[in-house]
């Protein structure tokens, strides 16, 4: 078809046009599901990483900011049958990955130590930084940060690259100190959920 | 081109990933296991059907000037749709292919087959096209997601076919893919050049 400037202006706005209508239909359509997999994957995750609780933590969860931040983490308390504070899970998130925001849910024991995680978004270099979901889990070297206290360690945990206790992701040396530097903000906000209940 | 014929030349004679050589950011990045392979290809089929499909109804529409901004426009709405249907429905396997799934929308196959396929056919030519390229491509990705899972890994499908640490980790890792692709690129010519 020839090209005039009418033809290609409309041609062009009425493609747009539908195309947007397709999709604010499908998004409305799937808003509510895509919620509600966030969610379930939100219970699932603080479950499996905090030690055994008896009460909900997701409906007990709140917002706690660190000290010298803005943005507040979601603090998710378990309890035991007494009511008193085993541990917690922590949602946090770093802005220092390799490509955007990294967001994790981090279990802590009452002592602090970590006792699991769960990656819940993240758009890392697939095989490289995406390892992130099993690499700190390896026994293998200086992999695993379950069972370490951030809290006990000044500035935190680092990689031992920058003379710090946990072995970098081979090749993505900087989606491990993001990971890291969500954990210790989960801590600091644990050690104040912990302040503040005493 | 009888219909048959159309359907069989993605697969074979015009193979994305091992004739035509297009779309190889996916080929390499999501090849690391047979599955997420498989899954990447069943994804960019179904946004190849339904791009073919729309532009060859359009293709008399659009003024030949703006023609590629408007495939784009089609292409890149099928893609948002399927991301948005993955999040809810496969949040699973949305996280496993990632950044891979809105990268569909630059995938050369799809505005390849738009360009040189669906604006010059009918609809039905043009669906067939896409399910036969989109096979292809997702033949080729299992295929080699599955070569570099087992020399890899030593596993296939995640069931294990010999312990992982007779494995060779480069199989897994970037270098590997493009090994393993360039051995099955000169398999596939050794055989399609023998057979016709």
């Amino acid at each position: 078809m020839k090209s005039t400037l009418v033809n290609m202006v409309l041609s062009l706005g009425i493609i747009t046009v539908v195309a947007g209508a397709l999709l604010a239909w499908v998004f409305s359509m799937t808003e509510g599901p895509i919620k509600q997999a966030d969610l379930d994957k939100q219970i699932a995750a603080v479950s499996a990483v905090t030690p055994e609780f008896n009460n909900d933590p997701v409906a007990e969860a709140v917002d706690i900011t660190p000290e010298g931040e803005s943005t507040p983490l979601k603090v998710f308390p378990a309890r035991d049958a007494e009511g008193k504070l085993v541990g917690a899970a922590v949602e946090s998130y770093s802005s220092a990955g390799f490509s955007g925001d990294i967001k994790l849910i981090y279990g802590f024991d009452v002592e602090g130590n970590v006792t699991g995680y769960e990656v819940m978004s993240h758009a890392e270099t697939p095989g490289l930084g995406a390892k992130m979901g099993d690499w700190f889990k390896m026994s293998e070297g200086k992999r695993s940060v379950i069972g370490l206290n951030p809290s006990a360690t000044e500035g935190g945990l680092t990689v031992s690259k920058d003379g710090g206790q946990v072995d970098a992701i081979t090749a993505a040396t900087i989606t491990s100190r993001a990971f890291l530097d969500a954990l210790n903000r989960a801590s600091r906000a644990y050690s104040q959920l912990k302040s503040s209940e005493k | 081109m009888s219909k048959l014929k159309i359907l069989l030349n993605g697969i074979i004679a015009e193979n994305p990933t091992f004739v035509l050589m297009l779309g190889m950011c996916p080929t390499l990045g999501t090849t690391g296991s047979a599955v997420t392979g498989m899954s990447m290809g069943l994804a960019t089929m179904a946004v190849l059907i339904c791009s073919n499909v729309a532009i060859s109804l359009i293709k008399n529409l659009v003024p030949s000037k703006v023609r590629i901004p408007a495939y784009i426009v089609v292409i890149a709405t099928f893609v948002s749709v399927l991301q948005l249907v993955m999040q809810a429905y496969m949040p699973a396997l949305n996280e496993l292919l990632g950044i891979f799934i809105p990268l569909i929308v630059v995938n050369c196959i799809l505005l390849g087959r738009a360009e040189a396929f669906a604006s010059r056919n009918g609809v039905v030519d043009s669906c067939l096209d896409g399910i036969g390229i989109g096979f292809g491509f997702t033949l080729a990705l299992t295929i080699l997601g599955a070569v570099r899972e087992i020399l890899g890994t030593g596993r296939i499908f995640g069931a294990e076919i010999f312990p992982e640490t007779y494995g060779s980790l480069v199989f897994v890792l970037a270098p590997g893919a493009f090994i393993a692709l360039g051995l099955l690129i000169a398999l596939f010519t050794k055989i399609r050049t023998r057979s016709c």
